[in-house]
């Protein structure tokens, strides 16, 4: 799960990671209240589910609660098209408004899950403010890495070493010190995938600030952090994949014509490559699980054909416990339920295969069987055209 | 020979009063594995179908000598099932639990390294070595025994590549489901050491998908050391970066973990990799020369 920049330094701030003053506002006149509050001088800063926001004119500084004001208006309501929206870009609900703060350095600091060594890596850099994957491609040698230990955190002899090959001093150093420490537990202890500050901010007069904060969080660990489970934005999802998180489908849209039904992950991924192969293009991802009970395909049917894109359909079931004929019978009940009118392939495959044929067969629906995944894919492709 | 499980596994299964445990290891023993015992909490002293139930693994250790487990407790608890199957003493556990947080599956790989223990999974369907045992909840009927190994990500993807194969008149040695999941518990490299010295093991079936780097580090043991001839299949190349396809671990972040680098990674390394799962079986066949 995704947060908003607000809701992630929030989290940080509890860790103990310091992080600019500031609000997030969705009125411009809150935005003017909130810059008076904090001295005039303010950042503006859009907030979506989006990097690139500062090159898409979604962060801007205003020197005076008026000047906010307007910046606010400017801001609430745009359509942001960022490298990370696509061309349709997102609305800009809210902003978080935050001292304007005298910059000396910009750095990277930040949390992700190694997997090959099964622990998290705290990766930091010089290069603040450009994107991680860049300095790995362009500066590798300047990526420096720590693994934590994934209950004590990051260590201190850790944080020194990183502090030293960054090449802070003094009071920055020390404040550098608790900082990582603190991004570490807060990374451990909320069950994070991503914990991103970028730039680290050392300002003028020494301090260290998260300027900009990422976080994402393990969706399998959502249930034991009710507290940020509730900062889901449901404005930020795609209302198709919200319809079908509720059915426990796993659903992401994509921008093809071919409508896919399959059971499980592997086999669904695949299926979408097969489409492609032979020259067609996948509408969505969809794992109806390993059941495929009637009520499930009847749910799934119901959340890819609302998708106006869907040409044809193709389902691609390996019934391997479930027999296959108990999975025709469910298609064959929730094409009739929802009156599909598209041409839809059925490849089955598993136990009671020629049953379930024959079911399809005697169902006198548009269904067009397929013995393979190969011959099915052809098939589908040709229909959608 | 096959590798990990054979006719002499006897299986404890964490979860056996629940639904699935309850389905899963009747078919296990249908198939004619040794489901010796159960585990569910507070339920010690029942049966299931025959099988007595205990309190904890120990209990069913020192009772029955059980020497491996199957997981099917919820995904919350499943951590704490495979520290405890661990620490009885059960050297190969199987979870076939998926929704397990990341974390606690990190911290699980910390409390097993340098232990003798084998985990298995999570988030997979099992392992099964046809003709022999099957700890897990792939439909048996597909394989047959024989010398292909095969090792995945995915579920029903592996068993969509063993159909074809047992159609082919190819069995299989031992079938093994790695699982979907960020921190597996056993790798393809782990894997790919126990069918090099399985000598009933001829030729290899890989099914990765997109996310992480275990595929490119399976290529590397390949190409450096494993002499039998594979076949692979990468899911995902058309999956969008960025979007978690379903499986935890199933996912392009950053750039990396492309189906792309993978599949080029498994070339390099003298693999016969597909463009499509349908050509699984039959490029298997043409390998061995039995097309």
């Amino acid at each position: 799960m995704k947060v908003h920049e607000y809701q992630a330094k929030e989290i940080l701030a509890r860790y103990g990671v310091a992080v600019p003053r500031g609000r997030v506002v969705t009125a411009p006149e809150e935005a003017k209240a909130v810059a008076q509050e904090l001295g005039g001088r303010v950042v503006i800063k859009a907030q979506v589910h989006a990097g690139g926001r500062g090159k898409a004119g979604g962060v801007k500084l205003a020197h005076s609660p008026e000047e906010a004001l307007q910046v606010a208006s400017q801001i609430l309501g745009m359509r942001l098209v960022s490298v990370q929206t696509g061309p349709e870009g997102k609305l800009v609900r809210k902003v978080l408004v935050e001292e304007a703060l005298p910059i000396s350095r910009e750095l990277y600091l930040g949390v992700v899950l190694d997997r090959s060594r099964g622990l998290p890596v705290m990766m930091a850099s010089a290069f603040g403010g450009m994107e991680i994957e860049e300095v790995a491609k362009e500066h590798p040698e300047a990526i420096l890495k720590e693994h934590f230990d994934p209950v004590l955190g990051l260590r201190p002899f850790q944080a020194r070493k990183l502090g030293f090959a960054l090449g802070l001093s003094g009071s920055t150093f020390k404040e550098f010190l608790a900082f990582s420490q603190a991004l570490s537990r807060a990374y451990n202890e909320t069950d994070a995938s991503l914990a991103e500050i970028n730039p680290l901010l050392i300002t003028e007069d020494g301090r260290v600030l998260a300027l900009d904060a990422k976080m994402n969080f393990d969706d399998n660990a959502l249930s034991r952090h009710a507290d940020i489970a509730a900062m889901r934005d449901w404005d930020e999802e795609d209302p198709f994949e919200v319809e079908a998180s509720k059915y426990d489908l796993n659903y992401i849209k994509l921008d093809g014509t071919i409508g896919c039904m399959v059971n499980g992950a592997g086999l669904a991924m695949a299926t979408m490559d097969i489409i492609k192969h032979y020259g067609g293009s996948p509408a969505n991802f969809l794992d109806v699980g390993g059941g495929a009970s009637q009520e499930r395909v009847e749910n799934a049917f119901r959340i890819l054909l609302s998708d106006p894109n869907v040409k044809a359909v193709l389902i691609n079931i390996f019934g391997g416990i479930v027999r296959c004929d108990m999975i025709a019978s469910g298609v064959v009940a929730a094409a009739r339920n929802l009156e599909v009118k598209l041409p839809i392939v059925v490849r089955l495959e598993g136990t009671n295969v020629e049953e379930g044929k024959r079911i399809l067969a005697e169902s006198g629906l548009p269904l067009h069987p397929a013995g393979t995944m190969a011959e099915a894919a052809k098939k589908v492709v040709e229909l959608a055209r | 020979m096959a590798i990990w499980v054979d006719q002499n596994t006897k299986v404890v299964v964490q979860g056996l009063t629940g639904k699935e445990g309850q389905f899963h290891a009747a078919r296990c023993r249908e198939y004619g594995t040794k489901i010796v015992a159960g585990v569910t909490p507070g339920k010690g002293g029942q049966e299931v179908d025959g099988v007595p139930v205990f309190n904890t693994v120990a209990e069913a250790r020192k009772a029955t000598g059980c020497n491996a487990s199957l997981i099917f407790v919820p995904p919350l608890m499943a951590a704490d099932a495979i520290l405890e199957a661990a620490d009885a003493g059960v050297e190969l556990i199987v979870c076939i639990t998926e929704g397990i947080p990341a974390r606690d599956e990190v911290l699980v790989k910390q409390a097993l390294a340098g232990s003798k223990v084998r985990l298995i999974g999570p988030n997979c369907p099992g392992i099964i070595s046809p003709g022999k045992a099957k700890l897990g909840i792939m439909p048996a009927h597909i394989h047959k025994e024989g010398s292909i190994g095969v090792v995945s990500r995915s579920g029903t993807l592996t068993y969509e590549a063993v159909d074809q194969l047992t159609k082919l008149g190819l069995g299989q040695s031992t079938c093994v489901g790695i699982g979907g999941d960020p921190v597996p518990g056993t790798t393809f490299v782990d894997v790919l050491q126990a069918f090099k010295d399985d000598p009933q093991t001829e030729a290899v079936v890989l099914i990765g998908e997109i996310g992480g780097t275990a595929e490119e580090e399976a290529a590397e043991y390949v190409r450096a050391h494993f002499p039998k001839p594979a076949v692979a299949f990468i899911a995902g190349q058309t999956a969008p970066p960025g979007r978690r396809m379903g499986h935890a671990g199933a996912i392009i972040a950053g750039g990396k973990g492309t189906a792309k680098e993978k599949m080029e990674a498994l070339q390099a390394a003298g693999i016969h990799v597909v463009p499509t799962p349908a050509e699984i079986g039959i490029t298997m066949a043409k390998v061995l020369g039995r097309a």
